[in-house]
């Protein structure tokens, strides 16, 4: 259905190809997985498959791109479009009109599709991918989850073949994504539809994957196969696999359910070591740096916060959770002064930091924002770290120097827009730790991360607070909360709903515990690492 | 009470047209007052939940603007009404090549009065378009254009979104402005963010070009080159031609030729380009609006409005009241009525379904 035949890809003033010599092929009705560290090429794959790369963004294409029998070289992807659906990474970008139904029956429209058959293929659409309730709502009043159903929804009326999806569930909350990927393997399943998929969070994909293509970057050739083959020799992988691998479990599991299957062993050994000694002891909490009281905000008739109380302590690290639109980002946003409260009071270090002038904020307040790009704009890496300097008020080369504890070896002259999305978030987060402020905070800082990226940022976030920052996460990470939070709250509807240890807030959620805590439940293990280390206290590594 | 649906587009622009004309043939402060209270009044009850309809009070700021803009105009170059004198700024002399132009003087009461009614006037047909986009969406307005129109509205329509756009664009620079610790007001800070603002709505123009372009926008269907190239020189002469006798239509001092023969060549030529592209087009609609009886309620409302100002002229009512001397505008009783017919809409218009009867209308359906 997919065929890709010696393809190389090279954007105009690139160096080197960002995709070299790729061939593989998706037969129909597969579910094709695409992994890979970041800016290893994975996006331009996807956009490759209709031809939106090269005819939208420049460059070469080298070999041939064949869907279905049409070659891209031959037709522009207007002319694909009732044979493959392309969805981006973010769906509120893509959209054309103000409505869901108008949305749904765009390409149809464009296609000349009868009108009987139109108005018949959008119920049947609504029913499908269960947006009968939201058909007659403005697309801007989606939730997140809701907005990348209707996009899937928007590509399938026109009956294409393959379905392209780059990162569908970056930006969703654990169940929003669920329910996106509920929608696609019915799709795959029911309706033999071809889908070729790109995604960082392995977690919630492997398990419904066919084949997996692994783009290692660099100009390594890829690696085709199913999920069990490329995971066996990958160093990119799921914390499901990762745990196979080290009770030496075959064949790996991909999903909680064969995991668990084959946990009884695991789980009776484990039972008798003493864990509470295995867990990462949380940082001794310090002097109040944060506290709100009675905090409430509201966007027009929308109210975004109600009564928040809460404190944040020196050398904490909380994760704030809680489905898209719960008031996460708005939170953080009082915190830094970005907003003024509408009623109630937030104190930073004792002062109110909406009423702080943006110099004196950064010292007691730092907010690394979901897109961190937006922090960086010069030409070189070398300019930005100068400029905050200046900014901040700083001695020269300071926030170089803590760049180069981050992420080390990043070239001065290299272009921010050229980094990783790893090294980028790096340098966003040395700019905002330049001036020492005693709260940190970051939204979604994991959006867009390899595990390698994940890992190295837990390092850095755990150090942070053993020097004594208080760090606020904002994520949908379930991962990283176990990795690195000693406290969670979470947040609905602009309330605190709970507000405890990480462990004990998310061990017994259904949608927040992390896989190794459903793999071994009940007991109280949250990542490999500390399985890892429970094991070796045992005396026993590995068992089987 | 219908159930909440949207009017089609057209009724809620030729309502919108017929009081900006009714603006355009009056200078009278109470009646433009009434004009912009009137579109005020029928967006606050019909208005929608997408974001476009939020423009109408942008609109409303820019004719404020255009007002303030207007009176400074007057008060440094305007022509020296004699009358009250209010104050009087520096006269400068200027070289006898630009002998008609005078700059400074004194500035009468009378000569700021014309200035404010006319750029009142301008402000108020700024709000019967703020009306009308935030009634309905140009993107709807676009889906009820015949096909031939279809892909030069749709530039049209993201060159449109460009500007709100830009605007969430620049709120996220100056943010991230305040997070680095620099001044996020003053002019410095709106200078350096000017960029990086344009680069952001960039991209997502480009983002949302490549979704249309992926969906099959712009597919060329069997229609040869040929058949295209001629169907769209037709749409681009009929749409001149109907814009001139628009134009004629609406200023009174235009010659005859502008008028009625002007909008019949554009009729023709679109009519004609219908037949020539209309063959060759594959586009389809979905669910069209319907042309029912609120749509004539909207579109009459807005026609009688239009009439009443017609004949209050005719019947020497004050349309234009004097500034030269100096008098209180009479108020015109046709045209009051008029305008009380087109804020009728306000009532008989169906409501759109918003948020909260979008979940209401389906628990009865359920």
């Amino acid at each position: 259905m997919i065929r890709f035949e010696h393809v190389t890809i090279t954007y105009p003033e690139a160096e080197a190809p960002t995709l070299v010599d790729v061939s593989f092929e998706v037969p129909e009705g597969e579910l094709c997985l695409v992994v890979g560290v970041t800016g290893s090429g994975k996006s331009t794959l996807l956009r490759a498959v209709n031809g939106l790369v090269p005819r939208f963004s420049g460059g070469v294409l080298a070999g041939s791109v064949v869907i279905d029998g049409k070659s891209t070289a031959d037709l522009p992807p207007r002319d694909l479009a009732d044979v493959v659906g392309v969805v981006g990474q973010d769906p509120a970008a893509g959209f054309v009109t103000d409505y869901v139904e108008d949305e749904l029956a765009y390409a149809m429209e464009n296609l000349g599709v009868a009108p009987e058959i139109m108005r018949r293929r959008v119920e049947d659409i609504l029913d499908l991918l269960g947006l009968h309730e939201i058909r007659y709502r403005p697309l801007a009043s989606l939730s997140g989850g809701q907005q990348q159903r209707v996009a899937i929804g928007a590509v399938l009326t026109a009956g294409p073949r393959v379905l392209v999806l780059d990162e569908p569930t970056s930006a969703l909350d654990p169940a929003a994504a669920e329910e996106v990927l509920a929608a696609l393997t019915r799709l795959v399943h029911d309706l033999g539809i071809t889908v070729l998929i790109a995604e960082h969070r392995l977690e919630r994909v492997v398990q419904y994957a066919d084949r997996i293509v692994m783009v290692p970057g660099d100009g390594r050739p890829v690696i085709v196969g199913t999920p069990a083959e490329v995971f066996g020799q990958s160093s990119v992988a799921p914390p499901v696999v990762e745990l196979g691998r080290l009770a030496g479990w075959s064949p790996l599991p991909l999903s909680v359910r064969d995991a668990r299957r084959l946990a009884g062993p695991l789980r009776e050994r484990l039972a008798e070591v003493e864990l509470s000694a295995f867990r990462r002891t949380p940082g001794v909490a310090g002097d109040v740096v944060a506290i709100t009281d009675g905090l409430q905000a509201s966007y027009g008739p929308v109210t975004a916060l109600r009564g928040i109380e809460l404190q944040f302590r020196a050398g904490e690290v909380v994760a704030l959770m809680g489905r898209n639109g719960a008031g996460k980002s708005t939170l953080l946003n009082h915190l830094v002064g970005l907003r003024e409260p509408a009623s109630g009071t937030v104190r930073v270090m004792g002062a109110e930091p909406h009423r702080l002038s943006a110099h004196d904020v950064v010292r007691v307040a730092g907010l690394v924002p979901q897109d961190s790009g937006v922090l960086l704009y010069h030409d070189t890496v070398a300019a930005e770290c100068s400029a905050s300097d200046r900014d901040a008020g700083l001695i020269a080369g300071t926030t170089r120097s803590v760049l180069d504890q981050i992420v080390p070896d990043i070239k001065a002259t290299a272009h921010p827009r050229d980094l990783s999305e790893g090294q980028r978030l790096g340098l966003a987060l040395s700019i905002v730790l330049a001036s020492e402020p005693p709260l940190l905070l970051l939204d979604e800082p994991t959006r867009g991360l390899d595990y390698g990226a994940k890992q190295r940022l837990v390092e850095v976030l755990g150090r942070l607070a053993a020097e004594g920052h208080a760090v606020v996460i904002a994520t949908h990470d379930v991962e990283v909360v176990a990795a690195v939070a000693d406290r969670c709250v979470v947040l609905a509807e602009g309330e605190v709903v709970s507000d405890g240890p990480a462990r004990d807030v998310v061990i017994h959620s259904p949608v927040f515990a992390p896989q190794v805590a459903k793999i071994l439940a009940p007991l109280p293990l949250l990542t490999v690492h500390e399985v890892e280390l429970a094991l070796a206290a045992v005396g026993d590594l590995p068992i089987s | 009470m219908t159930a909440p649906r949207l009017l089609h587009p057209g009724a809620w622009w030729l309502w919108a047209v017929a009081l900006a004309a009714c603006a355009l043939r009056t200078t009278n402060p109470v009646l433009l007052c009434l004009i912009i209270a009137v579109t005020g009044w029928v967006v606050v009850s019909r208005r929608t939940d997408v974001p476009w309809s939020r423009s109408f009070a942008s609109f409303l700021r820019l004719g404020l603007i255009v007002i303030v803009v207007r009176l400074v105009f007057q008060i440094l170059f305007g022509v020296r009404v004699p009358g009250t004198t209010l104050f009087s700024i520096p006269e400068v002399t200027l070289p006898s090549w630009a002998a008609g132009v005078s700059l400074g003087g004194p500035v009468t009461l009378e000569s700021l009065m014309a200035a404010l009614y006319q750029g009142l006037r301008l402000a108020t047909v700024l709000a019967c378009f703020g009306a009308a986009t935030s009634l309905c969406s140009p993107y709807r307005m676009l889906r009820a254009l015949p096909t031939v129109l279809y892909e030069a509205g749709v530039a049209v329509t993201v060159a449109f979104t460009f500007a709100p756009q830009a605007i969430v664009a620049s709120r996220q620079v100056r943010e991230a402005r305040r997070l680095r610790g620099r001044s996020d007001r003053g002019f410095r800070a709106w200078s350096a963010s000017a960029l990086p603002v344009l680069e952001g709505a960039l991209d997502r123009a480009v983002a949302l070009a490549a979704s249309m372009d992926s969906r099959g926008y712009g597919r060329r269907g069997g229609a040869s080159l040929a058949v295209r190239r001629r169907s769209v020189g037709l749409v681009l002469l009929g749409l001149v031609a109907l814009v001139i006798g628009s134009y004629g239509l609406l200023d009174p001092g235009a010659p005859a030729m502008f008028r009625v023969p002007a909008l019949a060549v554009g009729v023709i030529a679109l009519v004609g380009s219908l037949a020539a592209g209309g063959r060759s087009t594959d586009r389809t609609r979905y669910r069209p609006d319907p042309w029912v009886k609120p749509e004539w309620i909207v579109s009459v409302a807005g026609m009688v409005a239009f009439a009443s100002f017609v004949v209050a002229a005719r019947m020497g009512d004050a349309l234009n009241p004097s500034t030269n001397p100096l008098e209180v505008p009479a108020v015109p009783i046709v045209a009051v009525v008029g305008l009380l017919v087109a804020a009728l809409p306000a009532w008989f218009a169906p409501t759109p379904p918003t948020l909260a009867t979008a979940a209401t209308s389906m628990a009865v359906a359920a």
